[in-house]
């Protein structure tokens, strides 16, 4: 559905300062003191007002699972979670998991099992992968499956992804 | 989306005292409460649900799951889907409702969707979620595009004129073979409502889906001491192998002692206008050995009121088939 410019709103919600919060978000282990629009979901503050747009923005209805992240070391979609409800939080992004020179296992294995195409779900793919790790996710391909289920892959990699995912739960 | 006051109350009393200035706790409350926000944040990026104020309950101290002295369980409103799903207790005793859990949703939806959002989750009919169709749910009066059109995945129990949406849940069907009694404080104070009496059926006010008033918070589901010996499953027929809603499904708690039923517990989802209660084909079945006949004609009895839209007939047979599936599981 195309955006609308809702008439019903409050003229003072089109006023830049009026309503804001001040939120303090802690993301990747930095704190972040914020004013933000109460409406501004955790994935939208991650991307717009903090620049980290490794997690993407797919449905943004929790249908497909590109904006997956960590809070408190869980997996959740950050389309669905109003940043405000978030303080006192702590969040990982794609961000927060090992850097181009130094990989985390897991995007290592992402690479060296190609499992990916166009590349817009795999943040949260390997955010999801990540979480997996700590999960009761039995040992076959088919558990792996059925705990991935919440990302979808738009180029069909799952092959591939189920591949990388058994590759790393092997190495660590 | 609209814009909202966000709230973030002290205490549930604070909580219940800002829900209570609504005018309504159902569809079209101005004042909504802000649990997981799976379902909530979804329908008012959509518009369906465009609340004036937002008040967080994620601070309240309503997360916990605890044994209690008389062998039951008690879910804080706020416990996450993951965390009652995996708790020790509900893998062994209320193994159907462990198991309905984890077959709704993904992970990531589970582990921020609570115990009270997911009985408060709204129908998926696609034209409750669209608001440029008519939809009587989601206003009122301006008919049902349902009737007649996309139906396949709608009720076929419970429906009305007016409304034919499915409750959507897996975890509230559980819970309603399990008998869960819900508990909710209001501006009028402290209630229970046993699950069987909470959802209201559609008839001519579907917009109405459960006994809710204004300002009333959910503060706690209680589930009676498990039947002893009861063996239990939940068994979930969809169209892909995860993350999707149910077309059918069956939560059944059966018990066997002495080669005869003696406590049999089942309900139905993905059928009904609400997570549907089967107490005469539970009936049928009781101080009777397990039968496949008799399983037959219990499904019978279960799906005899059900009334096929244009496109989602397939679904009483199916339901039936189920539900015999389910309790020869539990009885082999």
């Amino acid at each position: 559905m195309s955006e609308q410019i809702d008439e019903r709103a409050a003229p003072g919600a089109r006023d830049e300062d009026e309503g804001r919060l001040a939120v303090t978000l802690s993301i990747n282990g930095q704190r972040h003191a914020l004013q933000i629009d109460p409406r501004t979901t955790l994935l939208d503050c991650l991307r717009e007002t903090l620049h980290l747009t490794g997690t993407k923005k797919g449905c943004d209805h929790g249908q497909c699972g590109a904006c997956t992240v960590h809070v408190n070391g869980r997996r959740q979609n950050a389309c669905l979670a109003l940043a405000a409800a978030r303080e006192g939080d702590e969040i990982v992004t794609i961000e927060g998991v090992g850097t181009p020179g130094q990989l985390h296992p897991m995007q290592a294995a992402f690479l060296e099992k190609d499992a990916y195409q166009c590349g817009f779900c795999t943040s949260g793919q390997i955010m999801s992968a990540l979480a997996l790790l700590n999960e009761p996710c039995g040992a076959s391909d088919d558990d792996v499956r059925e705990f991935m289920s919440g990302n979808i892959c738009r180029c069909g990699a799952y092959a591939n992804i189920v591949a990388a995912i058994q590759h790393a739960r092997g190495q660590s | 989306m609209r814009t909202f006051e966000f709230l973030r109350p002290a205490d549930a009393a604070a909580a219940i005292a800002a829900a209570a200035l609504s005018p309504t706790a159902q569809q079209g409350a101005s004042v909504r409460f802000l649990a997981g926000g799976t379902t909530l944040l979804d329908l008012m990026k959509l518009g369906v649900e465009a609340p004036d104020r937002v008040v967080d309950i994620n601070r309240l101290g309503l997360g916990g799951i605890e044994r209690e002295a008389d062998g039951g369980l008690r879910i804080g409103a706020t416990a996450r889907n993951s965390d009652l799903a995996h708790h020790p207790v509900v893998r062994a005793e209320y193994a159907a409702l462990s198991r309905a859990i984890l077959a709704g949703a993904s992970t990531q939806l589970r582990n921020a969707a609570t115990t009270a959002g997911n009985l408060l989750q709204r129908t998926r009919c696609l034209y409750f979620r669209d608001t440029a169709t008519p939809c009587n749910k989601r206003e009122p009066g301006t008919g049902c595009s349902a009737i007649g059109g996309a139906n396949r995945m709608l009720a076929v129990l419970g429906t009305s004129e007016h409304c034919i949406a499915t409750n959507p849940s897996d975890m509230a069907v559980a819970m309603m073979a399990y008998d869960a009694v819900i508990h909710v404080q209001g501006p009028q104070g402290e209630r229970q409502v046993p699950i069987a009496a909470f959802y209201l059926l559609p008839g001519d006010r579907p917009d109405r889906e459960n006994v809710l008033e204004p300002g009333e918070l959910v503060t706690h589901v209680r589930l009676p001491a498990p039947e002893r010996g009861a063996r239990a499953a939940y068994l979930k027929l969809r169209d892909r192998a995860s993350y999707e809603f149910a077309l059918v499904s069956a939560a059944v708690s059966v018990a066997v002692t002495g080669g005869r039923m003696t406590a049999v517990r089942f309900a139905l989802g993905g059928v009904g206008a609400r997570p549907w209660r089967l107490p005469a084909a539970e009936a049928a079945l009781l101080g009777q050995a397990p039968d496949d006949a008799l399983f037959r004609q219990a499904a019978d009895l279960a799906l005899a009121g059900a009334r096929p839209q244009s496109q989602n007939g397939f679904k009483i047979e199916l339901a039936r088939r189920c539900l015999v599936h389910a309790l020869r599981q539990v009885t082999a």
